[in-house]
């Protein structure tokens, strides 16, 4: 059975602030899934599904549909990191279309900068760096199995995936200018969104003066850290129609997990998109030619190189030519990516950035990104998201949307 | 005369303790004694890292720990200057046996440590009562 045109995307909404100290992150959720049901036009009582990850607080997905006085025939918290969403997205197409449900929810939401747990309390905000989970320092029981022999070296995002661009650049000759080009792409699309961190236009020449963090990664290759949310509404064809709003439904979908696998060959080159790509492009009937705007998790620049590989719109190991002079560019280049400014520049809430990526690929479906990024005729969206380390294990969802 | 603050700054990063379970306890009570130990599937022939019961290749439960010389070399690394109170080295090691396995590189020249670059095992202390972890030193 495909997913094919099966559940459509009604409503998304995307949380405005960026520090967030004054609010709970349960409220932070709820206020998502209000703006996401308003855009959709429809109500609290219609949510049947609710779909959330690790950021939610609270027992699964109990807490969060309990605050919210949900009432469920079809819940889901799968976690793979920041490209939950993603994945969720796909599950929730898999209900609606097995008739499980006819309106599912999608939360994200969160506070770093603010502290989850404390009242925003600064002194919580050293922690904000390190990688979940950080189990097995400290000489006690650890049952999860990987920790005693990797949470003990101070890995966290920057380097895992410095080591990866360290890899990349060895194998395929790409460089620090390359990858500097996409964050320069992004900042020329920030500059347009007024709730964006980091709206200055910067250059090659900027990002490879900016302090080196991990090697080979600049500080302007990372992402912001950023309180935030947002929430997505999918729902069944025949609602979708009686709605009042651009009809985007979801054409094709693919996930996968990556890790190092037992050791054996280890490959830090390719992402998991090499694995949810090919199912979601077979799913769509659709190539990347097709394509007219991708939201691709940026957590850092090399993320988006990989990840642009992985999912065929340039052959393995020429992303650095492919995202090289502004090809990135909405109206500049040949494929316009997170024309929101992404994570590079815009927010990466809670240091999860999936749900924004399908958030402006809706918009851009719907014609509603900004007039200065927006895609004409944007029919054919793509959404892809990493979440957890590229350098360790991680998860891939990938969604190809269409607009009617 | 440097002050009390710069004595007192470490000059390389503390290393914590190992979390344990059942199944990785044979590993760290050999660290302990020095022996670094990967585990080889009878069944498929085939070692893997970090080290399983069950082969995460043929799932065959016949898996035996081996000693590794811990020689090998850099398949990747990075260097984190930022957000740390002294930079570390955190890497890849292909050991000669074929499988690679996540480390720190120590008392070496961080800003000379290459891909391909020969390495060997040498163990870090991490304090009284608990295993040594194994690091890398170039060869």
């Amino acid at each position: 059975m495909s997913i094919k045109g099966k559940a459509y995307v009604a409503g998304v909404w995307e949380h405005p602030l960026r520090d967030i100290p004054h609010l709970s992150t349960a409220q932070v959720h709820a206020e998502c899934a209000k703006g996401a049901l308003e855009d959709a036009g429809l109500s609290w009582g219609d949510i049947d599904a609710y779909f959330c990850a690790g950021d939610a607080p609270g027992f699964g997905a109990m807490s969060m549909a309990d605050y919210m006085g949900l009432k469920l025939k079809h819940m889901d918290s799968t976690e793979t990191g920041g490209s939950s969403y993603i994945v969720h997205a796909g599950h929730a197409a898999e209900a609606i279309a097995a008739g499980k449900c006819k309106v599912a929810l999608i939360t994200l939401a969160g506070r770093p900068l603010g502290s989850r747990t404390g009242f925003g309390d600064p002194q919580t905000r050293g922690e904000r760096f390190r990688m979940a989970p950080q189990g097995g320092a400290g000489g006690g029981v650890n049952e999860v199995p990987e920790a005693g022999f990797e949470n003990i070296w101070g890995g966290t995002t920057h380097n895992t995936y410095g080591m990866c661009a360290m890899r990349h650049m060895h194998d395929y000759g790409t460089t620090s200018e390359q990858l500097a080009w996409i964050k320069v792409a992004a900042s020329h699309h920030a500059q347009w969104n007024e709730h964006a961190m980091l709206r200055e236009v910067v250059t090659v020449e900027e990002v490879l003066a900016s302090p080196m963090i991990a090697d080979p990664l600049h500080r302007l290759d990372c992402c912001v850290i950023s309180d935030g949310g947002g929430a997505v509404i999918m729902t069944t064809p025949e609602i979708a129609k009686s709605l009042k709003r651009p009809l985007v439904k979801v054409i094709g979908h693919g996930e996968a997990n990556k890790g190092p696998r037992g050791g054996k060959d280890l490959d830090l080159t390719f992402s998991g998109a090499a694995w949810s790509g090919p199912p979601a492009w077979a799913e769509a009937g659709i190539t990347p030619a097709d394509i007219k705007y991708a939201s691709i998790y940026d957590s850092f620049t090399i993320t988006v190189l990989m990840q642009l590989e992985d999912l065929g719109f340039c052959k393995k190991g020429e992303g650095g030519k492919f995202v090289a002079d502004g090809n990135l560019i909405s109206g500049v280049g040949k494929l316009p990516f997170n024309t929101d400014g992404g994570g590079l520049c815009n927010n990466h809430p809670t240091n999860r950035g999936g749900i924004t990526k399908i958030i402006e690929a809706v918009r851009q479906a719907r014609g509603e990104a900004h007039p200065k990024v927006q895609v004409p005729n944007c029919d054919l969206v793509i959404a892809h998201g990493t979440g957890g380390s590229l350098g360790t294990r991680h998860g891939s969802g990938t969604l190809i949307m269409e607009r009617e | 005369m440097s002050d009390v603050q710069d004595r007192e700054r470490p000059t390389t990063r503390r290393i914590p303790a190992p979390g344990r379970n059942l199944e990785s306890k044979p590993f760290w009570d050999a660290a302990q004694e020095g022996k670094f130990l990967i585990k080889r599937c009878t069944a498929c022939g085939e070692p893997h890292w970090y080290p399983r019961t069950i082969c995460p290749f043929c799932h065959s439960s016949d898996t035996k720990w081996e000693e590794s010389k811990g020689e090998g070399e850099i398949y990747t690394f990075s260097v984190m200057r930022r957000n740390t109170p002294v930079p570390y080295a955190i890497g890849y090691v292909t050991l000669d046996e074929g499988v690679s396995l996540l480390t720190n590189f120590i008392d070496c020249d961080f800003d000379a440590l290459k891909i391909g670059q020969r390495v060997k095992l040498k163990w870090s202390p991490t304090g009284e009562g608990t295993p040594p972890v194994f690091t890398f030193t170039t060869a």
